[in-house]
């Protein structure tokens, strides 16, 4: 789950780490009073968006005008911000953080997040601040610092000193650095995140550091033991066939294709969107109807990915394994039944019972085409769809 | 041969009583697998499904001498069933259980290597020997004794490269899902070194996905250590980034993590891969030719 950066800097300030003064808005009266209790002559206003790239985007000023502050709240609030990392419709705004501007002399980077290599949380620093760290990453991997946290004695001042000279920081700053990296990996591992970076973490001209962006991600299995992590949750934010997807329990992503996809299991729900690729057609969505996949699991399944008006056709892909196929395609039957479908189906059945399954979509007089092979079953709708 | 899992593996279950541990272990039980019992606290000194149930897994180790244990419980007891299960002295630990937060991933691993022991998921559909031995939720009916060795962080499809190469008549030797988590309890590695001494094993399946970099280090393994043949096929060539597609591991961060950059290491390593899910069983055998003709 994503949190928003006014969230994610609350979070932040309470393991004592500095961040701007700040107000969070949803109404030009609203800002109207922040910027007077904030007071200062210059202010930062930013979109809370569930997504990176908000600069480029028009999503970030800087005003000096209290006015100008006012507009730039007003511009934002109630748009739709797209980004490099949004789809096309953009994202929401509906809450604008406003912030007293800051004097920077230098821009770093700090992150935390789990390496998988070494399979324990790493702490993550750059001189490279303010710009995409993943560019930096893959240009200049020099620059990127590490520590590994040790998960019995956490992050210690040892690690984060090396890190700091590494960085140029000098001698009075390495007790706040320390603090902020410390802190910021109890944060992540108290909290169960799966990111956590501060980009820029800025050096003012005082000598003093700030966090002046930042952005924290939960781990989704953790929600159910983080219960405040969870009630910052902006449903806004989240495409709404995806949160009808998770309240049954289906894996859902919505693509940019015309093949709509029904898969048991996430690995075979990635290589049919692949397959439909390789077979010259696009996929309209990942979808994973799980385990156990009943009539009504099935029905709903085939309401989310018909929701989605750029559908042409649908592949359904199950790999019965412990559940049986003749059970699967009765549902399938009857979910087709029961939804109305107009566009064309391929199903392919595999494994328990698959022939009997097969023969169960065969008699049922809907519109089902019921394929043997993976390749076969892909081609079929492809070509189907380029047919319609 | 085969690895890790035969006819002799005793194996109980933690979770024996709940829905999935009873339904896994009745298929586990008629499958051959040797159970030798389960676990669910409070209902120890009974029977289920005509095996012992145990309080504690130090009991069931030490009435009946246990190899394997299999968990089933819910994803918030998972570490406490692993930690159980290495501190009972079980040498091998599969949890098939899915929605393990990482942080309890991160530090039950760490136990389980100072017990010497091995972790197998969580987030998996768990080991099987074919013909000897099924610890998971796989359906035996797909497999067939032979010469192919398996790893996979997926579930169905690895039963999709177990049918083909059950179809090729190929078979397999030993099948291990990994499972699709970003902190695994084993990795590709592990099992390619266990499938390079294993001599039943003669050429292995390696079904990779996007996210992380275990297909990299898997390649660079490969070229390093692994002179039996090995063929691969990676999914979510399609997959956009920055997105989770299902498995907490498959996201493309930062642009990496791609199929793309997994295939080509893949391929300078000398591992014949398949673009296609369908073509897993052709590029097995593909990669069995090479090696007969040089």
């Amino acid at each position: 789950m994503n949190l928003h950066e006014f969230q994610a800097k609350e979070l932040l300030a309470g393991y004592g780490i500095a961040v701007p003064e700040h107000r969070v808005v949803d109404s030009a009266a609203a800002a109207r009073a922040a910027i007077a209790e904030l007071g200062g002559s210059r202010w930062v206003i930013k979109a809370q968006v569930h997504a990176g790239g908000r600069g480029k985007a028009g999503g970030v000023k800087i005003v000096s005008d209290p006015e100008d502050a006012l507009a730039a709240v007003a511009a934002m609030l109630g748009t739709r911000l797209v980004t490099a990392q949004t789809g096309r419709r953009g994202q929401p705004v509906s809450q604008v953080l406003i912030e007293t501007a800051s004097d920077i002399a230098r821009e770093l980077y700090a992150g935390v997040v789990v390496d998988r290599s070494r399979r324990r949380v790493v702490v993550m620093v750059s001189t490279e601040g303010g710009v995409e760290i993943e560019k930096v990453a893959h240009d200049t991997p020099e620059k990127i610092l590490q520590a590994v946290v040790h998960p019995l004695v956490g992050l210690q001042p040892f690690q984060c000193r090396g890190l700091g000279f590494a960085l140029g920081l000098d001698a009075a700053q390495l007790p706040q650095f320390t603090r902020i990296l410390t802190g910021m990996t109890r944060l992540f591992v108290d909290r169960d995140l799966s990111l956590l970076e501060v980009n820029p973490l800025v050096v003012a001209r005082d000598g003093s550091l700030l966090c002046l962006d930042a952005k924290a991600n939960v781990d989704d299995s953790a929600l159910y033991r983080q219960p405040a992590l969870e009630a910052l949750r902006d449903t806004s934010q989240e495409d709404e066939r995806e949160m009808r997807a998770r309240k049954w329990d289906l894996n859902y992503i919505a693509l940019d294709g015309n093949i709509g996809c029904m898969v048991n299991g996430a690995g075979l729900a990635m290589a049919t969107m692949d397959l439909i690729k390789l077979h010259g057609g696009s996929p309209a969505n990942f979808l994973d109807v799980g385990g156990s996949t009943t009539r009504e699991r099935v029905a709903e399944a085939f309401k989310i990915i018909l929701a989605d008006a750029s559908v042409r056709g649908v592949l359904v892909n199950i790999f019965g394994g412990i559940v049986r196929c003749d059970m699967i395609a009765e549902g399938i039957v009857g979910a087709v039944s029961e939804v109305g479908i107009s566009v064309p189906v391929v199903v392919r059945l595999a494994g328990n019972r698959a022939d009997l399954g097969r023969e169960i979509l065969g008699k049922s007089g809907l519109r089902l085409t019921a394929a043997a092979g993976l390749s076969e079953a892909a081609h079929e709708i492809v070509s189907l769809v380029a047919a319609a | 041969m085969s690895v890790l899992v035969n006819r002799d593996t005793r194996v109980i279950c933690q979770g024996f009583t709940g829905k999935q541990g009873t339904f896994h272990s009745e298929q586990a039980i008629a499958y051959g697998t040797r159970m030798v019992g389960g676990v669910t606290p409070g209902k120890g000194g009974g029977t289920h499904l005509g095996l012992p149930v145990f309080n504690t897994v130090r009991d069931a180790v030490a009435s009946t001498g246990v190899d394997a244990s299999v968990i089933y419980v819910p994803a918030a007891f998972c570490k406490d069933a692993i930690i159980e299960a290495a501190d009972a002295g079980i040498a091998l630990i599969v949890c098939i259980t899915e929605g393990v937060p990482v942080r309890d991933m991160i530090e039950a691993r760490i136990v389980v290597r100072e017990t010497g022991a091995r972790l197998i998921g969580p987030n998996c559909p768990g080991i099987i020997t074919p013909g000897e031995c099924k610890i998971g939720i796989m359906p035996g009916s797909i497999h067939l004794p032979g010469k192919v060795g398996i790893v996979s962080r997926s579930g169905t499809l690895t039963y999709e490269a177990v049918q083909q190469t059950t179809d090729l008549g190929l078979g397999q030797s030993t099948c291990i899902g990994i499972g699709g988590d970003p902190v695994p309890g084993t990795g590709f590695i592990e099992c390619l070194e266990l499938f390079q001494h294993d001599p039943q094993t003669e050429a292995i399946l390696m079904v990779g996905e996007i996210g992380g970099s275990a297909e990299e280090e898997a390649a660079a393994y490969i070229a390093a250590s692994v002179s039996k043949p090995v063929a691969a096929y990676i999914a979510g060539v399609t997959a956009p980034a920055g997105r989770r597609m299902g498995h907490a591991g498959a996201v493309i961060s930062g642009g990496h993590g791609t199929a793309s950059e997994k295939y080509s290491a893949l391929e300078q390593a000398g591992v014949v891969t398949a673009r296609s899910p369908a073509e897993m069983g052709n590029a097995l055998l593909a990669a069995l030719a090479a090696t007969r003709g040089s």
